[in-house]
């Protein structure tokens, strides 16, 4: 308590001119809001030459990219090959940003799908030196060069790094993925209230941006076309663990999941979970899943 | 709209070292379990040797034993078995929801204790060893 009385310290206020025109040294014991301060602007100054080191460190820095070729409409272009690009670095940049520089620069006949740059059109997954990313969520820093770009594997390639999303779109809608409760609360406005508990329990599975990722790293998906795969079973997980649906559509869920190529056919090899840019535990979502089934289908009463 | 490509199954055997910690615990325990149920049909074959009566059975028994080969699949045999066990004990806690955080140190546990038992046991397995 006394510490707290003592602390008004009025001889700070005058000081604050004086020690602007002092050396700094000389006024080390300074407040601690002046430390902090002078902390701050050195470890600032710090970082822009660090960034400035850096970036002299990259001036003149390629990056080599090997990027998938197909083009179905030009007879020589007709047999897969593999491009070479060479791109000057930049720091923070991304394989979709070296993509974007290639072709602006050297090859506009270059073809891939993007469009928001940051993680949330999901329209630019390709296979990134042996696994599934997101160009614009992977930084070329953290690759072996040359950075193999190909597109997802196990779709139709239509051309250069765009394959055919139809499949994947067809299993998406195949789960039904819309609320689809009736008895809905009295009155006009009235709202349809959801539990913290629920929402966090739903949180990660809500987050799919529907990029085909971890349907093309499955390798269950991969041998049986049928499969609803991990991204489709995640979202029918995101409605069938809404507490706002009644029991009877949950029932109706199950039975869509439970069927010969729903969640069953998942042999948790974990490739799905390893390479989803938005981090959604789907082996977790497609094992709770089997289990509420199970539990469903044991209700003899 | 022109004809689309086909690649094929792109992540094959020739991909291995890319695989990740999941795939090569699904690997294994596909291999393992085609082993154990190879080593079943043998298994029967040698005891039914005791068919032919108790001389035969430990005749066959004795033959085998003194070949070194025999010995050196014994302890492959354990090996296997070991990791189709924890690797068992590992799935059931997935299918479970426990730990599924730790699925790849799970699975590099279980190569790490298959491991140690298999080279424990070595002196037991190969004692008196005829070449």
């Amino acid at each position: 308590m006394s510490t707290q009385e003592q602390k008004p310290e009025p001889d700070t206020e005058p000081e604050e001119p004086e020690s602007q025109e002092a050396p700094v040294e000389q006024r080390a014991p300074a407040s601690p809001q002046q430390r902090r301060m002078q902390r701050k602007a050195s470890n600032l100054a710090e970082r822009e030459r660090q960034a400035a080191e850096d970036e002299a460190k990259l001036e003149g820095d390629t990056v080599h990219l090997k990027v998938f070729r197909f083009d179905p409409e030009v007879a020589n272009k007709q047999e897969p090959r593999f491009d070479d690009f060479h791109v000057p670095l930049e720091r923070g940049m991304t394989v979709l940003d070296a993509l974007i520089y290639a072709r602006d620069e050297y090859d506009s006949s270059l073809t891939f799908r993007h469009s928001c740059r940051q993680a949330i059109c999901g329209s630019d997954a390709f296979f990134v030196n042996g696994s599934q990313r997101l160009g614009c969520k992977t930084q070329l820093s953290e690759l072996d060069q040359p950075v193999r770009v190909e597109p997802l594997p196990h779709q139709e390639v239509v051309k250069d790094l765009v394959v055919d999303m139809e499949h994947f779109y067809d299993q998406m809608h195949s789960v039904e993925p819309y609320m689809q409760q009736e008895d809905l609360p009295e009155g006009d406005l009235a709202e349809m209230r959801q539990s913290r508990e629920n929402r966090e329990k739903i949180k990660m599975s809500t987050r799919c941006i529907w990029c085909g990722a971890c349907m093309s790293s499955c390798n269950i998906a991969a041998g049986d076309n049928q499969y609803l795969g991990p991204a489709a079973i995640n979202k029918a997980y995101r409605f069938a663990m809404d507490e706002r649906e009644d029991e009877e559509i949950k029932e109706h869920r199950l039975r869509i999941i439970e069927q010969e190529h729903g969640v069953w056919r998942c042999q948790t090899q974990f490739s799905c979970t390893e390479v989803c840019p938005k981090d959604i535990p789907l082996t977790e979502h497609i094992q709770e899943l089997k289990r509420e089934a199970v539990k469903k289908n044991l209700k003899f009463w | 709209m022109s004809q689309s490509y086909n690649r094929g199954l792109i992540e094959d055997f020739g991909r291995w070292k890319e695989f990740s910690a999941g795939m090569w615990a699904w690997i294994f325990h596909k291999f393992t379990g085609w082993v154990l149920i190879g080593y079943l049909f043998t298994h029967i074959a040698v005891l039914s040797s005791a068919l032919a009566g108790p001389e035969a059975y430990t005749e066959t028994l004795q033959g085998l034993e003194a070949l070194f080969v025999v010995r050196l699949l014994e302890v492959g045999l354990l090996a296997v078995a070991v990791f189709h066990i924890l690797n068992g004990i590992r799935l059931l806690m997935v299918d479970l929801g426990i730990g599924l955080d730790a699925q790849d140190k799970s699975f590099y546990l279980s190569l790490l204790i298959t491991g140690a038992i298999a080279v424990a046991s070595v002196p037991t397995f190969m004692t008196d060893v005829g070449f």
